[in-house]
């Protein structure tokens, strides 16, 4: 954690908002999830300035999900959802519990997508997916993690369901993204994301930061959404924005 | 100032860039303090006159790269009378170096021709680029799928060739988790830093290999050009190290380069 704070000084970057701790198991089993979740909190708890932590959870096991949930936002530091990545692809019936308890409490969700040209992994969620959970729960707000990798059509898919923000993390720093992503959603449905472990901060925040865009709307994208989506329970936990 | 060694000429089969016109590209790289950039084209992955590729880049460098831009001739080993091509590159257009695409025009290194290149490329002096991947596999066209060159056969293949010079472009996907050491004990071979990933990823490239074989690429314009600019910020690199990976290490490869 202390590298990662000593980077995100280096390149600019305030706050973190950090999840699944180390893992990078496709099949979590729920002490997995538990040991993870408390990972992030030892981390959050040491850095409060600097990091927030999003509970990692899988469809999978829905009722240790939910309590998990009740541990680690409701009576826990956490202020998110996700990156959910487990098992089953995210527009099974087992998320809608998932969704209403964040809705519950006015978090967002961070769901992975990816649309691999090789073909996903099983249970991999899709940006297709994601569509159809957002519009079962349109008082949800999704982050759409990755924005399908395929970023041209990810960003076409979500197009038209606008409680979902595209974040661009999670493959190379391709020319462009950002400025079809601002274009065709507007600059206040588009997030930065780091993906960092597998990724740096830097070659992700060139994205944002080489983009042919105005200065308001990377302001926007690297960290002004977040703060307007994050904002109801930063308020109810008494944080600052 | 800075030496880009991985720069594209014209379009990118899949879309256009900002910095796909060439007074574009140069004066975007002019306004980030590149003072020279090592360019191939994009031209080079797709099409099979290979001879007009490398005329249009010299007359692109010629008419719009100042002092900035050094033409880099593509070559590909399958298509007939290839030497033909590594001629001009290097007597008609006095080219410092060549940029092979093995993964796009379909052949191992493990391919007899690929030592024959190899060889006639070193008695010439010219410095070879292998670009390894262009693009993230997962995101390539369907239609358009190379997967990253197979390395396993380089560090032989070099060890017979001590005049070589070797550049890795885009290497970091094919390579992550393999040894280095192979590549560097072999001969003069070089690794940019346009895809390499992860915390600090690029002092902790400069701590595995010796620091003077890491030179500086972006791969613009398909990379944002920032993200290399960017990554040497977020490794908090010292003066020194920073300065070798700038130009320095480059200059060591080609020195005193004129086209």
């Amino acid at each position: 954690m202390e590298v990662l704070v000593r980077s995100a000084d280096r390149v600019g970057i305030e706050r973190l908002i950090l999840s699944q701790g180390f893992s990078s198991v496709p099949h979590p089993t729920p002490n997995i999830l538990r040991e993870e979740n408390d990972r992030v909190m030892r981390a959050v708890k040491r850095f409060p300035d600097r990091a927030y932590g999003s509970v990692f959870l899988s469809p999978s096991f829905p009722e240790f999900s939910l309590r998990e949930f009740d541990r680690c936002v409701r009576d826990g530091p956490m202020v998110g959802v996700g990156e959910l990545e487990a098992d089953k692809r995210c527009n099974s019936p087992e998320h809608d519990a998932i969704v209403e308890r964040a809705i519950s409490m006015k978090v967002p969700i961070l769901q992975h997508t990816w649309m691999k040209a090789e073909g996903n992994d099983p249970g991999e969620s899709t940006p297709y997916d994601l569509v159809e959970l957002a519009k079962r729960h349109p008082e949800a707000n999704f982050i759409c993690a990755h924005t399908g990798g395929e970023w041209e059509r990810g960003i076409r898919i979500i197009r038209d369901t606008k409680n979902i923000l595209a974040e661009i993390a999670g493959f190379d720093p391709t020319s462009g993204v950002v400025e079809m992503a601002v274009r065709e959603l507007g600059a206040e449905r588009v997030v930065y994301g780091s993906d960092v472990g597998g990724r740096g901060f830097a070659s992700q925040l060139a994205k944002v930061v080489g983009a042919d865009i105005p200065t308001a709307a990377k302001e926007l994208v690297l960290g002004g959404n977040l703060r307007r989506l994050f904002a109801p329970i930063l308020r109810a936990k008494g944080y600052k924005g | 100032m800075i030496v880009d060694t991985n720069v594209s000429l014209s379009r990118w089969p899949f879309r256009r860039l900002s910095g796909d016109e060439t007074p574009t590209l140069v004066e975007r790289l002019s306004k980030q303090g590149v003072s020279q950039a090592w360019v191939g084209s994009f031209d080079a992955i797709l099409h099979r006159d290979i001879g007009g590729v490398n005329a249009r880049l010299m007359d692109e460098c010629q008419r719009h790269g100042g002092d900035i831009l050094k033409p880099f001739g593509a070559l590909n080993p399958k298509l007939p009378d290839w030497q033909e091509d590594l001629r001009r590159c290097v007597e008609d257009y006095n080219m410092p170096g060549i940029r092979l695409h093995p993964n796009y025009h379909q052949y191992q290194l493990t391919d007899p021709v690929f030592a024959e290149l190899l060889h006639a490329a070193a008695a010439r002096g010219v410095i070879v680029q292998i670009a390894v991947s262009m693009e993230d596999t997962r995101t390539q066209h369907p239609l358009v799928r190379a997967p990253p060159v197979d390395l396993t056969a380089l560090p032989q293949l070099v060890k017979r060739e001590p005049a070589a010079k070797l550049e890795l472009l885009n290497w970091w996907p094919a390579l992550r988790r393999q040894s280095l050491q192979a590549f560097v004990d072999a001969g003069a071979v070089y690794f940019d830093i346009s895809t390499v990933e992860g915390i600090e990823g690029t002092a902790r490239l400069m701590d595995r290999l010796p620091a003077e074989r890491v030179v500086f690429g972006s791969n613009f314009p398909l990379f944002s050009f920032d993200a290399a600019l960017l990554k040497m910020q977020e490794s908090g690199l010292a003066e020194d190290r920073k300065k070798m990976l700038l130009e320095g290490n480059a200059k060591r490869i080609l020195p005193g380069a004129t086209r």
